[in-house]
């Protein structure tokens, strides 16, 4: 455990916490504004986290994926139409159409997946470009079907928006969510749950499991795994596809949990943070989520603001701090990747496609 | 990728042997641009639309009557200086995907540059004063912008992807607290976040009187000459493709790796900046909120497109631009919508990117030599 990484990372949510603490605490209570700060900050980090992980999977077994973005907006789109297709024109319930996006979202990040490993792995056109062609495709395909299905008359929607399922349904963890003030932190929906879930499974998989230590071997030293019989080319397509499943569900959190619509570009470059996450977690799970908080502290603290608008008269120094303490992600990442915070180390194979 | 008469050794004798390297570089890229629109034009069927309907409205649109061309070479504009800025980069031998907020930090600086200067000054510049020192900020901040992934690259190795991008929401959020706040358009009737308008006299004018195409149009071309002579006949431009193609080499011969690192991502940043700067004080008059979404992504597919060539470039924005412009009098004549082109233009950078695809569908065997674009996280 990089331990100096994580006490940085903690040092920096309390900073940001602290800043909304100091604003807000003639009008709250600081324990209210912490408890709601620390269930958004889990809350929108979701996406991050499991566009890291996407990340964490690819790039263990060698392959650069800048693509997390588009399988993101995609998987958001395609997750979102196939619940309202399913609510809307086959009839089915709204708790089964939601569960039929997500695995719509799911499926449409695994297909995505299987395009970058084509592109990258087979083709071996180089990794970034294939990633970036994935991101200009996605913003082209939502665009073009979003306008085309429910903006124009002749469509099956016949040029409406139809009403949404809704979101998926919070879960309360029993006995937690029930601690009054701090419960609210266990009260969250399923795909959040799912992301703190998946990154202590591929923390397992990535280093207790075979599966891991073969994804690991061939994005350290693929020659080498070829050569103990580990079918390289085999390893990179299951793990990005098995990437792009998890950053379809990070892209169904935008449309299935957070609000019930989508919008053309709504991810918004979640998927690039994501990456900067993994990245800023020296591509491990635990890092890439700590890391991913820190993204959403800062974007909690964005809306947290919002409440406090009343309480510091000039609107402006309202909008100086949130602007400011919003830059503060980036230009945190862009020190990590100096390496001030300790060495970062990407797996040795990560971007060379293999060459028998 | 290079151009014929570096490629014919002198042995070469007929003019057929002369002319084919020219024929195969740009075949690749045709045959990608074709077979995008094929897929393209089976999207539109697909989804209800006339196919043919639709590409005679988008070559109307973008070609048809004069003030569709002039449009075109609007729209072409700050795709050549955006699409040179990523391919200068690409021959140095560094992805700059933040082209997007160099322009915007450019666009930012040219038009405070233009409409502040005459106040602080208290006199009003000539134009010939004060154009120049509108877009030479401008680019100045583009630059600027660029250098600092540059220095981070060349001194700590942090990788210029991730940096460019970090710097693209750096710019984003600041432009969007400058726009809302110290630079904001304070006439009461403004309900958007955006600058005021520039001086009169630090607007480049039209090229005719009644199109809105610019002398802006005209010096994309001639930058583009200009980073065509740079990378190819002088010697900043020789350190730039040999720390390109091989930092190893260039460091045995004696080339600054590091100085020529952090250079190269300036000069692209200059460009990028250059993009941002004709489209405020050539077109736009003021910088606005969200005026450039796409500006960085677009780029690359052109850089890519045109093989990182300046002249492959020129060519490629215009293809770009006639895409999008033409792009609403087909949604106009067949209700497809103009997204479409946004699906088309993707695919002929995967077709370009993946060329093996193309090199299999039509049976072109694999020639050139391959030039590295970018290499991994590690260095």
């Amino acid at each position: 455990m990089d331990w100096r990484r994580f006490g940085f990372i903690a040092l920096i949510i309390s900073v940001l916490f602290g800043v909304v603490v100091l604003i807000g605490h003639v009008q709250i209570a600081p324990v209210i504004i912490v408890t709601s700060m620390l269930a958004t900050t889990i809350a929108v980090a979701s996406p991050l986290t499991l566009g890291a992980l996407c990340g964490v999977y690819c790039e263990r077994a060698g392959v650069v994926n800048i693509g997390i973005e588009g399988m993101m907006l995609s998987a958001a789109f395609f997750g979102w139409l196939a619940a309202i297709y399913m609510n809307t024109v086959f009839g089915i319930a709204p708790m089964p159409s939601l569960l039929g996006g997500v695995a719509a979202a799911i499926l449409t990040g695994g297909l995505l997946g299987l395009l970058h490993s084509v592109l990258s792995v087979t083709f071996k056109v180089d990794q970034i470009i294939g990633g970036t062609v994935i991101n200009i495709l996605a913003v082209g395909i939502t665009g073009f079907l979003n306008r085309q299905l429910f903006f124009e008359k002749g469509s099956i929607f016949g040029g409406n928006v139809p009403h949404a399922p809704g979101v998926l349904p919070r879960i309360q963890i029993p006995l937690l969510a029930d601690i009054p003030v701090v419960g609210r932190i266990f009260d969250q929906q399923p795909i959040t749950w799912a992301a703190i879930l998946l990154v202590l499974v591929t923390h397992y998989v990535l280093f207790y499991t075979r599966w891991g230590l073969r994804t690991r071997a061939v994005g350290e030293h693929p020659r080498a795994a070829d050569t103990v019989g580990i079918n390289v080319i085999r390893m990179r397509y299951a793990n990005v596809i098995l990437g792009g499943m998890l950053a379809g569900l990070g892209g169904a959190y935008f449309t299935l949990e957070s609000v019930p619509s989508f919008e053309p570009l709504m991810t918004n470059g979640r998927g690039f943070i994501a990456l900067a996450a993994m990245i800023f977690g020296n591509w491990t799970p635990f890092g890439a989520w700590a890391a991913a908080l820190v993204f959403g502290a800062a974007q909690a603290l964005q809306i947290n603001m919002q409440f406090f608008r009343e309480v510091i008269p000039p609107q402006l120094a309202i909008l100086q701090i949130s602007y400011v303490v919003g830059l503060a992600p980036y230009i945190l990442t862009m020190l990590i990747l100096t390496g001030i915070i300790g060495k970062n180390i990407p797996p040795a194979a990560d971007g060379q496609p293999y060459e028998k | 990728m290079q151009s014929s008469e570096e490629r014919t050794s002198p042995q070469t004798k007929s003019i057929l042997r002369f002319l084919r390297p020219t024929l195969n570089a740009l075949g690749v890229p045709l045959l990608a641009v074709l077979t995008a629109m094929i897929v393209g034009g089976l999207i539109i069927a697909f989804a209800g639309g006339d196919p043919f309907m639709a590409y005679i409205g988008l070559f109307e649109g973008a070609f048809g009557t004069p003030k569709a061309l002039s449009e075109t070479a609007v729209w072409a504009s700050p795709y050549i200086f955006a699409g040179l800025a990523v391919a200068l980069a690409f021959r140095g031998g560094l992805f700059n995907i933040g082209a997007e907020g160099q322009l915007a930090f450019g666009a930012v600086m040219a038009a405070l540059i233009g409409y502040a200067l005459p106040g602080w000054l208290h006199i009003a510049l000539p134009a010939f004063i004060h154009i120049p020192l509108a877009v030479g900020f401008g680019a100045l901040a583009g630059a600027l912008w660029a250098a600092i992934p540059g220095a981070l690259k060349a001194y700590t190795g942090g990788h210029e992807v991730i940096n460019t991008i970090m710097m693209n929401y750096i710019a984003l959020n600041l432009t969007s607290f400058l726009l809302n706040g110290p630079m904001r358009d304070p006439n009461p009737l403004n309900v958007v976040a955006r600058t005021p308008v520039i001086a009169v006299n630090a607007r480049i004018p039209p090229l005719f009187e009644g199109f809105r195409v610019h002398w802006g149009f005209v010096l994309a071309l001639l930058v583009a000459g200009l980073v065509w002579w740079l990378l190819w006949k002088t010697t900043l431009g020789f350190e730039i493709r040999t720390v390109g193609a091989n930092p190893d080499a260039a460091k045995y011969a004696g080339i600054n790796v590091k100085r020529t690192i952090v250079l190269t991502m300036a000069l692209s940043g200059l460009l990028a900046g250059m993009a941002g700067t004709i489209e405020v004080t050539a077109l736009n008059y003021r910088h606005e909120l969200g005026f450039s979404t796409g500006y960085g992504f677009d780029a690359i597919a052109i850089a890519l497109l045109g093989k990182t060539h300046p002249l492959g470039v020129v060519l490629a924005a215009l293809l770009f631009a006639a895409m999008r412009n033409g792009g609403t009098r087909m949604q106009f004549l067949t209700q497809i919508p103009v997204d479409i082109i946004s699906v088309i233009q993707a695919l002929i950078l995967l077709f370009v990117a993946a060329d093996a695809i193309i090199r299999y569908i039509y049976r072109i065997r694999a020639r050139e030599e391959r030039v590295v674009l970018t290499r991994g996280w590690g260095g």
